[in-house]
């Protein structure tokens, strides 16, 4: 949208004026992710800039955060058990999900709108509400406080990624080319794997990236569901920040904005393929 | 080098943990220094005397009486030792949560051989509670940010002798009583006081007065940091918490003992859980004249058992008397306020509402 | 089978066309519901029979009923309106239930369902427990008063029968400030214990403000990735994304560096000499720090659905518009936005009912007067332990979402939804 010369004064410094409205609103959306960088290298247990900071002396950073997040065994088993439930969990949804999404695009779906509403209700429903009755139902049920537990709550809330994503790669799908390849003689089997798969496995990667996403960061069903001895990240940053704030929250914060950018890169790079073998053409 | 000590020390308590058939006590408590008293007091010499038993740590005590209503409805009592304020633990006695204790035959004797029963006297406030320590609300201000330094419960609610914030735990419990208090209710009044709408109207008003200058705090550890901060120039806080910060971290920050708000926490059994009769004896130990001494040699917490109050010694690593440090101390003593916890179990549930209700208005 | 008419269409076996057809549907009918079963199945489990559970916890009040059976039995005949005590058979009955619920442990729990609805009833349930059992014969009424003089109070027996239905509406009551009063009609709460409404309303009302902010900030960045090149977009938009990724505890994390009195922005504005060291701001653990944190969580929930409206508009309907005569900002209000209203719709409609649920973000920088009614739902959870008023609070906001969904689904369409 370069400026064509026949511009006026007045659009001219709209123009300029708009573009720094939105250098304002991009800096304000990504700034508070960069500001914790440095203050995750503090050298002292506060969360801001000290003199020794600002005038570059390296003996205002330190790594002693991070130094403290992997030895601190309440942290590393928080890292553990995310990692855990969250591959469980990924693995359960994208199973229940996929199947679901084949059953959901497929011609004849009864009460398609129906069920798809009640299969992405956990996407919509307020998770405290979630939480709560998980909460009082798990219990009753003896799941509250147990790994069983919090992988079958975490599969629940990561369903309808996987729901989504998978159903909109089938979206623009010609089931006519099923039709072809058994046609051509090819086995139920090897047409779903060689026809339908190659379709939809950018949307059920990219939907187990959300499931997992979903499982890692959550926070508010964990939070009633589980007991300290599931306790993950995310559990472990609520109650540091709830307690006692050290620089540690920061130090994990920041390894968590780069865990981020990773998904952020896998993700763009599954939709451009998947892009590509659908044939859309990028806009 | 230090890799392969840890290997090594792995490989160690694996062995052991073959050896011996292993009993795992979840034990439920409140985490920080407080855990840490236990465990040194405690946990650490027991299962040094008993290599069969492993005691676990379980830092959700702030829940605790939620999940152990949570786990009897499941008939699934995965703990087996919570500790619990009076309160909590006489609710959690009446809706039959937790075992009935026979303090005489469960537990030791003072070394005079006096009973338990008789040797924990007024503190067992309930059939189900062992009491372990006598803690107490009161108020730390950074010596460094007020000009006079507060003695009275009033100057915590004067604007013009203490300027800036204050922090104030976030419910209703010891703070209308110190507004009615501050407003210069007699103590024995205050009860009454409170049992009528105009008493509370009154307490009320006296909280108006420093509404805007209050930050509230939820768990033990924040008062303390909001003062290290200077976030706050006074607030009412845990007195172990002040003390460590005071004695451990030397921050400048100094107490004010008047009208200390004085409570109980000790231990409940849950019933149906699955060790009950290793956690009896574990108690046993626990609760002795010693053990409940020792553990004031790590945070400044009254032993709830008379015969072990001539037993508290100097601190573990700072070498100082803790007794002076105590609730109980005389110097600390001579106003206090202790939880009306009958009072409190009727009351509470319309208190929490009004102060909910006055909090959103803000 | 049936006999095959001359000239009806059959398939190769002989089968009636139109009865293979209807054969055929079926099976593949079948076949889409069998694919979905699985996941239907298991999210009836472990999500919608809790869901369940819990609106049916915020009407449940079977307790009463339970641990004084032979009393509420005895009770049937009294009418509450008589203005007398019940009689000497009630008593006994109740001396009796007490006695077993000692036993049982049970009655303690009653007096603590009851002292929701009234001050007192825990401690008159906990000490007639104690010594009811020292209760041997008649006259039973004397002797309960005795023990403690609330048994001769009519309020307290009102409250008794009033509660013993197996269901209640006490909690709803309740999550809308209102009341039973003693006779048993419906009141309002009293003035100094009114909360829930205005706790609604203030979610209502934050909400609605993150919503105007997220679309005020949206707005904008979505009209300019849409416009530029699509390599300059992608970029940008990945500055869009990257809080999106981002677990929202590390953003709030971020705020709270940010915000807090010796936080960065204060540091930044003593420092500039913009206030003084007295005057620093406050703006965390109050309505401030909600707004501005959760309007920077939700602001990419709000630019995704505008930014793929804006993206199908073709730039030919401007070129138009500004051949035929409008001036630029014309154009862009009477041919632009109106085609941008879907998108709109769906960002504003998600950002809200994301927003009316929210817990973290408050809980954390909210302080007392950012807190929603999601903060509440979980004290009472968690705190107070009064699960049926936490259940009740549950299902009225559930209703809002639901009814706010029907709207989304209406305007955008379940279908559409996309995500990333």
């Amino acid at each position: 949208m370069a400026l064509p010369p026949y511009t006026s004064t007045l659009e001219r410094v709209w123009f300029y004026t708009f573009r720094t409205i939105c250098g304002l609103i991009f800096f304000f959306l990504i700034a508070p992710l960069i500001v914790i960088v440095p203050l995750s290298f503090n050298a002292v247990p506060y969360f801001t800039f000290t003199p020794e900071m600002l005038s570059l002396d390296p003996a205002g950073y330190s790594l002693r955060w991070y130094q403290d997040f992997f030895t601190n065994l309440n942290w590393q088993g928080a890292v553990k058990n995310s990692v855990i439930i969250a591959f469980f969990a990924t693995i359960l949804a994208t199973a229940l999900g996929t199947l679901a999404a084949l059953g959901l695009s497929r011609a004849h779906m009864p009460l398609r709108t129906t069920i798809m509403g009640l299969l992405i209700s956990p996407m919509i429903v307020p998770l405290i509400i979630s939480a709560a009755g998980m909460y009082f139902f798990y219990s009753k049920v003896g799941l509250q406080g147990s790994f069983l537990g919090v992988i079958l709550a975490h599969t629940a809330l990561g369903t309808p990624f996987v729901v989504i994503t998978v159903t909109a790669t089938l979206l623009g799908f010609d089931h006519s080319q099923t039709r072809a390849a058994a046609s051509l003689g090819a086995s139920p089997p090897r047409t779903f794997f060689k026809v339908i798969v190659p379709i939809i496995l950018p949307g059920v990667i990219s939907g187990a990236l959300f499931a997992f996403v979903t499982s890692f960061d959550e926070v508010v069903v964990i939070l009633f569901v589980a007991s300290y001895e599931q306790r993950t990240i995310p559990w472990q940053m609520f109650s540091g920040i709830r307690e006692q704030i050290s620089p540690t929250i920061l130090a994990v914060a920041t390894i968590l904005v780069c865990v981020s950018i990773l998904l952020l890169a896998a993700t763009e790079l599954l939709r451009r393929r998947g892009e590509r073998l659908r044939g859309v053409t990028p806009a | 080098m230090q890799g392969k000590t840890i290997a090594i020390g792995l490989a160690a308590a694996l062995a052991a943990g073959a050896a011996h058939a292993q009993t795992k006590l979840v034990v439920v408590s409140w985490g920080g220094a407080y855990s840490a008293s236990q465990q040194k007091a405690y946990h650490d010499p027991y299962m040094a005397m008993n290599p069969e038993i492993e005691i676990l740590n379980d830092d959700s005590a702030s829940e605790g009486l939620s999940k152990l209503r949570a786990m009897a409805e499941a008939n699934n009592v995965t703990w087996d030792l919570v500790d619990m304020i009076a309160s909590d633990a006489i609710t959690a006695c009446d809706e039959g949560l937790v075992l009935e204790i026979d303090f005489d035959n469960a537990l030791a004797s003072a070394p005079d051989g006096t009973s338990a029963s008789e040797d924990f006297g007024d503190m067992i406030v309930s059939e189900c509670f062992i009491p372990q320590i006598v803690y107490s609300t009161t108020f730390g201000y950074r010596t460094d940010l007020v000009k006079t330094p507060p003695t009275t419960i009033a100057d915590v609610f004067d604007l013009e002798k203490i300027p800036g914030k204050r922090g104030l735990e976030k419910k209703p419990l010891a703070n209308i009583e110190w507004a009615l208090l501050a407003d210069g209710v007699a103590l024995e009044d205050v009860y009454d006081m409170l049992s009528t709408r105009e008493g509370i109207d009154r307490a009320y008003a006296k909280l108006d007065t420093i509404k805007s200058e209050v930050v509230w705090w939820a768990k033990g550890a924040v008062p303390v940091q909001l003062l290290a901060d200077g976030e706050v120039v006074i607030a009412s806080a845990y007195n172990g918490r002040l003390f460590s910060g005071i004695e451990e971290e030397k921050q400048p920050i100094a107490m004010m003992w008047d009208w200390q708000w004085f409570d109980l926490d000790g231990w409940v059994v849950p019933k149906g859980g699955k060790n009950t009769d290793a956690v009896m004896k574990f108690l046993r130990f626990a609760t002795d004249t010693q053990r409940l001494a020792d553990q004031a040699k790590y945070i400044s917490y009254g032993p709830a058992r008379m015969s072990s109050a001539p037993l508290v010694g100097k601190h573990a690593t700072l070498g100082i008397e803790m007794g002076p440090h105590m609730p109980t101390a005389p110097a600390n003593s001579k106003s206090m306020l202790p939880n009306n916890i009958e009072w409190w179990a009727d009351y509470g549930d319309e208190m929490n509402e009004r102060f909910n209700a006055w909090l959103a208005k803000g | 089978m049936a006999a095959i008419a001359p000239g009806q269409l059959t398939t190769a076996d002989g089968t009636p066309l139109k009865v293979s057809f209807a054969r055929a549907l079926r099976r593949s009918r079948l076949k889409a519901l069998g694919l979905v079963l699985p996941l239907f199945a298991f999210l009836l489990i472990t999500f919608l029979v809790p869901i369940g559970d819990m609106l049916f916890r915020s009407v449940e009040n079977q307790l009463v009923g339970r641990v004084l059976h032979r009393t509420v039995a005895a009770l049937a005949d009294w009418d509450p309106a008589s203005g007398e005590l019940p009689g000497e058979p009630v008593f006994e009955a109740l001396v009796a239930d007490f006695v077993e619920g000692r036993e049982n442990r049970t009655t303690g729990r009653v007096g603590v369902r009851l002292n929701y609805e009234l001050g007192g009833m825990s401690s008159l349930f906990r000490k007639t427990g104690r010594r009811a059992k020292r209760i041997r014969e008649a006259p039973y009424r004397a002797a309960m008063i005795a023990i403690d003089e609330r048994w001769g109070n009519l309020d307290v027996w009102r409250l008794v029968k009033r509660e013993s239905d197996a269901y209640t509406a006490s909690y709803y009551l309740a999550a809308v400030d209102l009341r039973f009063t003693a006779e048993g009609s419906i009141a309002r709460q009293e003035e100094e214990r009114q909360i829930y409404l205005r706790l609604f309303g203030r979610t209502l009302w934050l909400s609605l403000i993150i919503t105007t902010l997220c679309l005020l900030l949206g707005y904008p960045i979505s009209y300019l990735m849409a416009t530029l090149p699509v390599r300059t977009s992608n970029l940008l938009m990945i500055m869009v994304l990257l809080p999106f990724w981002t677990s929202l505890l590390v953003r709030t994390t971020c705020w709270i560096a940010l915000l807090q009195q010796q936080g960065v922005i204060n540091d930044l504005l003593v420092w500039t000499g913009l206030i003084g060291e007295d005057n620093r701001l406050s703006m965390i653990h109050n309505r401030t720090g909600t707004i501005i944190a959760m309007t920077h969580i939700l602001l990419p929930f709000m630019v995704l659905p505008l930014y793929s409206v804006m993206k199908t508009i073709p730039p030919s309907y401007m070129r138009a518009a500004r051949s035929l005569g409008a001036n630029p900002f014309t154009a862009f209000v009477r041919v632009y936005m109106p085609n941008t209203a879907a998108g709109v719709g769906a960002g504003s409609i998600l950002v809200f009912i994301i927003a009316i649920g929210y817990y973290i973000t408050p809980a954390l920088v909210g302080g007392t007067s950012g807190t929603l009614i999601s903060n509440f739902i979980a004290h009472h959870m968690q705190v107070s332990l009064n699960w049926g008023l936490a259940a009740a609070l549950g299902a009225l906001l559930l209703a809002a979402v639901l009814a706010l969904y029907v709207l989304y689904d209406k305007l955008v369409g379940i279908d559409n939804m996309r995500l990333g």
